[in-house]
């Protein structure tokens, strides 16, 4: 499969950035999603045995990306999560609403190599477009 | 950007050279340092002139490299009548800090148990992602650890009453309100009391050589005799409970702003009056992460000094293990300076800056007023740390504020190129120093020669008479997430 993201070398000195891509909205937030947790860990060590829901709604694509990327960050650190599978549905009526599902685990120290811990995504050159093939990228810098 | 040169370790760009800026930027610098600055502190130090109520300069100080809004690195300081307050000054790690502890131990008493003492601090003292705290305390005492800090540490039995004389602000800065935490905050942070965080966090056992005392009779007052002294310094912050405050109030600025009809040149500078509800909840909201930062490092100090006894079969106490400082260096602070001859109150933003007050300065506490603060500055794993002290001149020039670290000239990315993290832990075992780190990936990000050396940063503001330095501190065992 196609990796959707690429970690940006040259954007920051202390913390990780990455640009994703998606041929929709939800490819998009999926692949953004992946990225984060990449950069925690090897995903791959990851089984996915536990199940999140996640809701939210924002009238800003953007917004909306940061709230997602933040609770993300918000749930691996107040139920020790690692999630490596995510399924994401956007629509936009008056609004953007994203349903998903993630699956991870328990974070494990001995079996996860473990990477560097994200505190917060920043504003830094952040931007969710669409491109002029219609598809859709982003850009994100994550404190870490 | 036209950067004139004021004396040998300052520089001034003047507000001529962009459309908006109220003062002039003022860099602290060598020629060296100043060339190699990236391009980002340039044109943040001068965004960061812009914002309204800005007083005196926009500084950066000689560890500077591009941030969040803020270079790492920055001051400014602004009228708490009608400026502004900006998380991006503060930075999401609200209170990262320094804490240095010292010993009556030497290199000669700890070397032998050197490894056996790591291992249990790296037990004792949990540090990578995930990593869980050995404080377990429910909603109610979290806001407790939010309004009082380390004054609920001591009360626990987590500390040593007079621990609190010997931390900034005594541990405890006022104004701090729970109402204004979100419950993401809470959980995020209410399992994490006790750890270290990862990335440049880190403890470090390091030892203080006569040939590294640069003013014997300085040292001694501050509690360093040197010969071959070992003394611990712990890096580390708020985590998570103060990335979310960061997190929550940066969104809320954003949107907040347009209420103010402000507008602001990077997204990441995003702010509000200081006096508007919403800039008070973010000061009452980042006192309380402050004071969960203070308790963090406080607890920590407890397990070190749980560790240091269970080594050395013998109490803490009689170890000599007492706190000689603890400083903030992200963090807004309201202080009081001398502005056009009448004492006026600021908001003074620190990000990856430390406070460094002079002699006779009140808020130095009493044992240390003779001298000046107590400065800890914090290097890379491989070439160690400096203790100075704070001057007058700071005050009068710098709102009391000099550098935190070395500051970072390498991406992680490159760092990780450049050498495998079982390699530099190898190379740094050969060198004498012992590394346990959670990650491997993440110690090699964290090679000294990522970071710009530590000395000619701490010379610059020793030259510039804003930070003295009083001794260097050679690490000897490190622990890192």
């Amino acid at each position: 499969m196609t990796q959707a993201y690429t970690f940006l070398e040259n954007v920051v000195l202390s913390d990780m950035a990455f640009e994703a891509k998606g041929d929709t909205p939800a490819e998009l937030f999926q692949a953004a999603a992946q990225a984060l947790f990449e950069g925690m860990a090897n995903t791959r060590r990851l089984r996915p045995r536990i199940r999140k829901e996640i809701r939210l709604r924002n009238t800003q694509i953007d917004q909306l990306m940061y709230d997602w990327l933040s609770e993300l960050i918000y749930l691996k650190d107040k139920e020790g999560l690692l999630f490596r599978e995510f399924s994401v549905e956007l629509s936009q009526n008056s609004e953007w609403n994203l349903t998903a599902t993630v699956r991870g685990e328990r974070i494990d120290p001995k079996r996860h190599s473990l990477r560097s811990d994200a505190k917060a995504v920043t504003y830094h050159q952040f931007e969710v477009v669409q491109t002029e093939t219609g598809g859709w990228k982003a850009r994100v810098v994550v404190d870490i | 950007m036209k950067t004139n040169k004021i004396t040998d370790c300052i520089w001034e760009i003047p507000p001529t050279e962009k459309e908006g800026m109220r003062v002039p930027a003022r860099i602290y610098a060598t020629d060296k340092l100043l060339k190699e600055m990236d391009d980002g502190v340039f044109e943040q130090i001068t965004n960061v002139a812009c914002l309204p109520g800005i007083q005196r300069y926009a500084l950066c100080m000689p560890d500077g490299h591009w941030g969040y809004g803020f270079p790492i690195g920055g001051v400014a300081a602004f009228s708490t009548r009608d400026g502004v307050i900006s998380p991006g000054g503060i930075g999401f790690d609200i209170n990262c800090g320094m804490r240095l502890i010292r010993t009556d131990l030497t290199l000669a008493d700890v070397k032998p148990r050197l490894r056996d003492l790591l291992n249990l601090l790296f037990n004792k003292v949990p540090a990578g992602v995930g990593a869980k705290g050995f404080v377990k305390i429910d909603k109610k005492e979290l806001a407790e650890v939010m309004t009082r800090g380390v004054n609920w540490c001591i009360k626990k039995g987590y500390g040593w009453a007079q621990d609190r004389d010997r931390i900034e602000g005594g541990g405890c800065l006022p104004g701090g309100d729970p109402s204004h935490v979100s419950h993401q905050a809470v959980e995020r942070g209410i399992g994490q009391l006790g750890t270290l965080g990862s990335g440049n966090h880190y403890l470090e056992i390091q030892v203080a050589s006569m040939e590294n005392v640069y003013d014997e009779k300085l040292a001694r007052a501050v509690g360093i005799f040197g010969q071959d002294q070992v003394v611990v310094m712990v890096h580390c912050g708020s985590r998570g409970f103060g990335h979310q405050i960061g997190t929550d109030y940066l969104r809320l600025f954003d949107t907040a702003m347009k209420k103010y009809g402000m507008t602001v040149k990077d997204r990441q500078l995003s702010c509000a009056p200081f006096r508007s509800p919403e800039g008070q909840a973010y000061y009452s909201a980042m006192v309380c992460a402050a004071n969960m930062a203070f308790a963090n490092r406080q607890v920590i100090t407890h397990r070190i000094r749980e560790a240091f006894s269970q080594i050395f079969n013998e109490d803490a106490e009689r170890l000599g293990l007492e706190t000689i400082y603890d400083v903030a260096h992200n963090v807004a602070k309201i202080e009081t300076y001398d502005i056009e001859g009448k004492p006026t109150e600021l908001l003074v933003h620190r990000k990856g800056s430390t406070r460094c007050f002079g002699p006779s300065r009140s808020e130095v506490p009493t044992l240390y007023r003779d001298w000046g603060q107590p400065v800890i500055v914090g290097g890379s794993m491989e070439t160690g740390s400096y203790l100075c002290l704070g001057t007058g001149k700071a005050e009068a020039e710098t709102f009391g504020s000099t550098m935190h670290g070395s500051g970072r000239t390498m991406s992680r990315h490159a760092a990780k190129r450049m050498i495998r993290g079982t390699d530099l832990q190898r190379r740094m075992e050969e060198h004498g120093i012992l590394v346990k780190a959670v990650s491997m990936s993440g110690l090699a990000e964290e090679a000294g020669a990522a970071y710009k050396d530590i000395s000619d940063v701490v010379d610059t503001m020793d030259a510039a008479g804003i930070s003295k330095k009083i001794v260097q501190l050679k690490p000897i065992g490190n622990i890192k997430g």
